[in-house]
């Protein structure tokens, strides 16, 4: 059963055609890696599939509803999580997950023992209290990954989740992603790191609106010749006439 | 051969937190020596000592044999400094950037073109465009330009391929490579692992502290724990049985692999296979591989293996 | 629903975190209220008076100490002839300057008729026109005991005269205040807003990390701001003069020193405010709240001095603008020369100075 399906998926601005008619499928508990250059058009087309944008044109349906019309079903039945961590920073942890627990729907009695529970798994219990402005910057991804799945959705958009933290730290944050996708949630990551690529189970690479590449990154680096996802991802680059500059 | 860059017991603090703790290197003319570590490793500041910006609390450097604290003068006009987030004057075009940044160091432009020229073809296109209005790749590329125009003997880098697409990271490192030639010495930091192997030696830092410094080749050769590398259909259940078995030191995942250390050369590959194999594993992949740069850091860092 | 008390709780929670916000939406209001209440107001208490009295008869007298026992009036000065009135205004700015004509009292008696001159300052004229009532009521309650004893009717004729502004156009006391207000703006506001911005882009590093001396840096700063005050001094008072109907009675070379002085003052601010702030919106916040809001509600431009408390004119004699104008006013509409703005000019200088060389002291050669 596909969580995610796009049909001839189009967004256009104007004259300027972002997504350019893209289909793919990605299966329950799959990593699918969504990358490309910046400007090729993977931030527009996730926002399209977490219900922020309307398509100019093409189908989609996500964890079963469509992206034209069930815009605020989808809404509820996902988990984001940005760049920028989407925690309050001047709110404790403790308040945060409370706060998008509420937004979420969780019921109420649930929401104290989820919270214990989630804090128990990611080792920081003690650290309920603290104001997430003081944690380090690996805690607050793990905590922001972790607060995005809390309602237990069917599938998690992370928008350039890693950056900037240390190598153990980024790992630790996959292991979160290969636990959350054994439970079976769809993992929908965007990222410009290829190294990360390799952590998927399989990876779509966009120049300029449309996707030239999906496959699992063995057999990607197989049929381009490289030994990296690197030098995969380099090779269709070149071809981008969409300069982002 | 000449040090240009000294480095003597550094020690600097921030409130709480010891930023740099008894940092000692020496850089030798025409090198490339790169600093590798994560974010708030303690770069930046080290960074903002050499370039005379920020004193250290207690140690000793020298810049082209000249002292950091008392000759600080003559240190700022003969090295180029690139910060973090490439600071341009986001409402200045391409071209003013470059005239200002050459007059502020006395020159023109046409003085050292043959400096910035592979990389200003480039630019030359935008060259009227406003640099805030540029991409992350052609703002790097102008901030070295900047850098450079004045011919400086050392060329300060702090995380210049930060936030940057790969195909760009790939240019700036070659182009990093020409300089060299030129006869500039040049220190780089980087959160990139990889991007360690095209320095002529790195420094290793975490925590304000260097684990190692080496050439990479040497870090690598120097990694004693024997490796491999664990490939199955199910990854996430392959990483908690692989670190359930005795004879791991550590285990981490790599992408598609997962890299296990063995704790020493007793334990073999065949005795792994079979346990994994006994636990259920299909598809398995097992291959021994040579250490890279980042199975070194994450052995030398205080890494917690956790779940 | 629930949904939505959560939001209001978590922006409670962002409010009550937030030291600035808190002293903003709790305090600020308690500041203002007891400025306005209490210490700023139009009404006009203790204006100095200066007295020529033709007459020193009982009937003068008593007014004269009528008027001293009331709240608004201080009568200080006693002048010997009119000649002297001019003067007086020039020296001294007197609110009031009552003058009775010879013979009051006997007019009074015998012919029904005496005649009282007030001359005001018209330069505000709202000022001006309550004094110049509070004066006429006092003067109404002398007559009011007077008749009382004295059955026969009679008449105390008050005739007010607003020097410097004869049509009482409140534009005449606005055009200074807004020229100090502006130049203050320009100058330091901008200037620390400037300096503020290329610490926060991170240019800021790599100047310091060039040949080019710290003060070179600062020096290119100011320069544009300062030829940016100057032109809108031309403009402000061009505009002043044919659009406002607006005079410059007196020198306009004595006008543009004082004016220049002011500018250095001003810019000497911004270079002290971007030496402490670190990012754009402090310097702006700093400016805002440490310079406008002063020049606006103490300087003089919108609520006389005399009527603060003895605290706040501590204050408002601070503030570099209530100096430059009380200097523009003089010049501009009374007409006065350079002597009447000695003091001004001192304490204008001697504030340039000091303010220079402390920012020039605290300009940091490092980050930090």
């Amino acid at each position: 059963m596909s969580v995610v399906q796009t049909e001839q998926l189009t967004k256009k601005f104007g004259h300027f055609t972002a997504v350019d008619h893209i289909s793919f499928e990605v299966g329950k508990g799959e990593i699918f890696g969504f990358l490309g250059a910046n400007g090729a058009g993977k931030t527009t087309a996730m926002r399209m599939l977490c219900g922020l944008s309307k398509p100019t044109s093409g189908k989609g349906i996500v964890s079963g509803y469509d992206i034209h019309k069930d815009t605020e079903k989808i809404k509820r039945n996902i988990g984001y999580m940005s760049q920028k961590f989407s925690l309050y920073e001047d709110l404790t942890v403790r308040e945060n997950i409370r706060l998008y627990a509420g937004i979420y729907g969780i019921k109420e009695k649930e929401i104290a023992p989820g919270t214990d529970l989630l804090l128990e798994e990611l080792g920081f219990l003690k650290e309920k209290n603290t104001l997430v402005k003081s944690l380090p910057l690996g805690w607050k991804q793990k905590l922001s990954f972790s607060v995005a799945i809390f309602h237990n959705p069917g599938i998690v958009f992370l928008d350039e989740p890693t950056g900037g933290v240390d190598p153990s730290t980024r790992r630790q944050f996959w292991e979160l992603i290969y636990k959350a996708a054994d439970q079976g949630i769809t993992v929908f990551v965007t990222t410009h790191y290829m190294d990360e690529a390799e952590y998927c189970n399989r990876v779509s690479i966009m120049v300029d609106g449309r996707i030239e590449a999906l496959d699992s990154p063995a057999n990607l680096r197989k049929n381009y010749e490289c030994d990296s996802m690197d030098g995969v991802f380099h090779q269709l680059a070149r071809k981008a006439k969409r300069q982002a500059d | 051969m000449n040090k240009i860059i000294q480095v003597q017991n550094l020690y600097r603090t921030y409130g709480k937190v010891q930023a740099l703790s008894n940092i000692s290197f020496d850089v030798e003319e025409g090198e490339i020596f790169g600093i590798i570590g994560p974010d708030g490793a303690g770069k930046t500041t080290l960074f903002r000592i050499l370039t005379t910006l920020l004193l250290a609390d207690s140690g000793s450097a020298f810049v082209d044999n000249c002292d950091v604290v008392k000759k600080y003068r003559d240190i700022r006009k003969r090295v180029g400094y690139m910060p973090g987030k490439f600071s341009l004057y986001q409402d200045l075009s391409v071209e003013e950037n470059l005239q200002f940044f050459a007059t502020v160091f006395n020159t023109t432009i046409e003085e050292n073109y043959h400096l910035v020229r592979d990389i200003y073809v480039q630019l030359e296109p935008f060259k009227k465009r406003k640099a805030g209005a540029l991409s992350g790749g052609m703002k790097q590329k102008l901030a070295l330009c900047c850098a450079l125009i004045h011919k400086p003997r050392v060329l300060f880098l702090d995380e210049p391929t930060t936030g940057v697409d790969p195909v760009s990271r790939k240019e700036f490192w070659e182009m990093l490579g020409k300089l060299k030639t030129e006869g500039i010495s040049i220190l780089v930091s980087t959160p990139y692992m990889d991007e360690a192997g095209r320095c002529d030696r790195i420094a290793l830092i975490q925590n304000g502290a260097f684990l190692k410094i080496e050439t990479p080749d040497k870090i690598k050769k120097d990694f004693a724990l024997p490796l491999c590398a664990v490939h199955g259909k199910s990854m996430f259940a392959l990483l908690k049985d692989l670190r359930e078995f005795d004879g791991i030191y550590s285990c981490f995942p790599f992408g598609d692999t997962h890299h296990v250390a063995f704790k020493d050369e007793s334990v073999s590959i065949e005795e792994l296979r079979s346990y994994l194999e006994k636990k259920g594993h299909d598809d398995l992949i097992l291959n021994t591989i040579g250490a890279g740069i980042e199975d070194c850091f994450m052995n030398l860092a205080d890494g917690e293996v956790s779940l | 629903m629930k949904q939505f008390f959560i939001f209001v709780k978590k922006e409670f929670y962002h409010i009550f975190r937030d030291t600035w916000t808190m002293i903003i939406l709790l305090l600020l209001p308690i500041l203002l209220l007891v400025l306005f209440g209490y210490a700023l107001s139009t009404e006009v208490r203790n204006t100095e008076v200066a007295v020529l009295d033709h007459s020193k008869d009982a009937a003068t007298e008593r007014i004269i100490s009528l008027l001293d026992m009331s709240d608004y009036f201080d009568v200080i000065y006693f002048l010997d002839s009119p000649e002297e009135i001019h003067q007086i205004f020039s020296d001294e700015s007197p609110g009031l300057v009552i003058v009775f004509s010879e013979d009051f009292y006997d007019n009074i008696v015998h012919t029904g008729e005496a005649a009282i001159q007030l001359l005001l300052d018209g330069t505000d004229p709202n000022t001006a026109v309550n004094i110049s009532n509070y004066a006429t009521t006092i003067i109404m309650g002398y007559q009011q005991e007077l008749l009382e004893i004295f059955s026969a009717p009679f008449q105390i004729k008050i005739t007010p005269r607003f020097l410097y502004n004869p049509e009482m156009r409140s534009s005449y006391n606005f055009v200074p205040g807004v020229m100090g207000m502006i130049l203050m703006l320009v100058c330091a506001m901008m200037t620390s807003v400037s300096i503020a911005r290329e610490k926060e882009t991170g240019t800021m590093e790599i100047l310091l990390v060039s040949p080019m001396k710290p003060l070179m840096i600062i020096f290119s700063k100011v320069v544009p701001y300062f030829f940016l005050s100057c032109i809108n001094l031309v403009t402000i008072l061009l505009l002043a003069v044919f659009l406002l109907d607006v005079p410059i009675v007196g020198s306009l070379v004595t006008l543009i020193v004082i004016s220049l002085i002011y500018i250095f003052v001003s810019l000497a601010l911004g270079l002290l405010i971007s030496s402490v702030a670190s990012t754009q919106i402090v310097a702006l916040l700093i400016s805002g709240m440490a310079l406008m809001m002063p020049v606006m509600y103490l300087s003089g431009m919108m609520f006389p001095i005399e009527n603060m408390p003895v605290f706040l004119q501590f204050v408002s004699n601070l503030i570099p603008a209530t100096w430059y104008i009380s200097a523009a006013k003089k010049i501009m509409i009374k007409g006065l020369g350079f002597s009447s703005i000695i003091r001004e000019t001192i304490v204008l200088s001697i504030m340039a100075v000091v303010l220079i060389s402390i920012s020039f002291k605290k300009f940091k050669i490092r980050l930090e």
